[in-house]
């Protein structure tokens, strides 16, 4: 395997007290898809915030493109070059649509031009004086991945991008998201839809209680599916 | 001219624009708290004694290094804010994500000690702050007779407040500010420094109390309870007009100026108390204030 844009290794994270996760370990190499499979409450968004710098405690290694990252400020790791789309999308109330798009501050050259955007999700082009949140849940999925993009942050850390839209929208989220590996992006997708997963990702890693218990290419899904089952209880 | 509602119409528009004038010195003030609650979720108790240090910077400036009224305008605002971002730094920024009765009793006992060493110092009794060569003297506009610095206060006032709102509300800055008070975790995984966004604008909010302060220092005396007496009636502005609204919090300072300023002309008596008057009126039947958001 090529060396990897992201290295994670025995990393730990607390919420207050509670100890959410136990020693993770993956590796993300550059121009892959990977995605975080597990159950609900198996550690997948905080580890995707922990690598973020977004949860504060948080002990372990994280190496981005050889930088350790574990003891930086999230707005540093940011510079670094990733970029997180949060699960709740994080649609800005008191911000126009144009303000939210155009508010992550560029990172690095090299970012998609604003029409190029526009091309991915035209309907953001007729939306740019809303308010952000008055957008349908499909347009403001389409806002939170589309800001980030502009960036020229080269990790995209997307958090069940497709959750509760409907099919004919995650379709065109998973158009996008194999159209940005093709441009050279390289991202970590967190779901609980497999069957999306599988559309888009090279690699899968599980999840259970804190813990990465699994890993296999995408090709190996059909051979695994009887274990994927039982790890996901569907 | 003939009375309007058996008032002279000297004494109306004077008592109005004694109205703009508090009005304009409660709009700088709730705005300035409006913000650093907006974005810090700090009540600001200290608001009134950095007001009151403006002022005192100015007179300092003035009768011991000999420097007028023009630099007090530039100096107290940042000698204030500087002491506004050192509060910040060493004591605030523990309290943010605790309640805000934290945040409450600290700033409280700030101002308390504050205004304890001032007085310690100078006094209750004003000293007197003149009003700038410049702005001496009045302006006669045909209906009233107008002093020089009360108008520019109104003016400078206005040009402040609004200018503030434009920057907030309309620029990418003030993008930032707006996103990082909806959530500032996300905003700061964006790649900015949000901590640092969150110092400079407690020091603006200090610096704009300052600023408040210097204007006032010709007109009421310069006196270490000066802010204590006029941050009780700002809290109650920033309740009427919504914790957190900035279009709310000017609009509600201006006007509440000018209620108390007319009820001072048609019943004395109750010019003291018709702001918490308003106040008790506005919670009974809109709990958020006239401008504010539930949330």
């Amino acid at each position: 395997m090529a060396e990897a844009m992201l290295e994670v290794d025995d990393l730990h994270a607390w919420y207050g007290e509670s100890h959410i996760l136990h020693g993770v370990k993956f590796n993300i190499a550059k121009g892959e898809v990977v995605t975080l499979l597990g159950r609900n409450g198996a550690g997948k968004t905080t580890t995707m915030k922990s690598i973020m710098g977004i949860v504060g405690n948080r002990k372990g290694s994280i190496a981005f493109e050889g930088t350790e990252t574990i003891g930086l400020p999230s707005h540093k790791i940011a510079r670094l070059g990733l970029a997180f789309c949060p699960e709740e999308r994080g649609i800005f109330a008191s911000l126009d649509v144009k303000e939210n798009l155009m508010l992550p501050p560029q990172v690095a050259p090299g970012g998609l031009a604003i029409d190029t955007i526009f091309e991915l999700f035209p309907n953001l082009r007729e939306r740019l004086s809303s308010q952000g949140t008055k957008l349908s849940g499909g347009e403001q999925q389409m806002l939170a991945i589309g800001r980030i993009l502009r960036t020229g942050a080269k990790l995209l850390l997307l958090d069940e991008p497709t959750e509760g839209l409907a099919p004919v929208i995650v379709q065109q989220i998973g158009a996008t998201i194999r159209r940005l590996k093709k441009d050279g992006f390289t991202i970590l997708l967190v779901e609980q839809n497999f069957r999306f997963a599988a559309t888009v990702a090279d690699r899968h890693y599980v999840m259970e209680h804190g813990h990465i218990v699994d890993e296999f290419a995408n090709r190996d899904l059909d051979a695994n599916m009887d274990k994927l089952h039982e790890y996901l209880g569907v | 001219m003939p009375d309007i509602f058996g008032i002279p119409p000297q004494a109306l528009f004077g008592q109005l624009l004694l109205g703009l004038i508090n009005g304009a010195f409660y709009a700088q003030l709730s705005l300035g708290l409006a913000i650093i609650f907006g974005l810090l979720n700090i009540i600001n108790f200290t608001h009134g004694a950095q007001y009151m240090m403006g002022a005192f910077v100015a007179w300092m400036l003035l009768n011991w290094l000999g420097l007028g009224y023009w630099w007090a305008l530039v100096a107290a605002p940042v000698v204030v804010g500087a002491f506004g971002i050192l509060i910040e730094r060493t004591m605030l920024r523990h309290l943010y994500k605790l309640d805000h009765l934290y945040g409450l009793l600290l700033t409280f006992g700030i101002a308390l000690i504050v205004q304890g060493l001032f007085r310690d110092q100078f006094g209750s009794t004003g000293l007197p702050y003149r009003i700038p060569a410049e702005l001496r003297g009045g302006t006669d506009l045909g209906f009233m007779f107008m002093p020089n610095y009360r108008g520019w206060v109104v003016v400078v006032s206005l040009v402040v407040c609004f200018g503030t709102w434009f920057v907030i509300e309309k620029t990418k800055l003030g993008s930032y500010l707006r996103a990082a008070t909806e959530n500032p975790a996300l905003v700061q995984s964006f790649g900015v420094n949000v901590p640092r966004m969150v110092m400079l604008t407690y020091g603006f909010g200090v610096g704009l109390a300052a600023f408040t302060g210097v204007l006032a220092a010709p007109i009421y005396q310069v006196s270490p309870l000066m802010g204590a007496d006029i941050i009780i009636v700002v809290f109650a502005v920033v309740v009427i007009g919504g914790m957190g609204s900035i279009l709310g919090s000017i609009l509600t300072g201006f006007g509440l100026g000018i209620v108390e300023g007319l009820t001072k002309v048609f019943y004395p008596e109750a010019s003291s108390t018709v702001i918490f008057v308003v106040m008790v009126i506005v919670l009974l039947i809109k709990p958020a204030g006239l401008f504010g958001r539930a949330r």
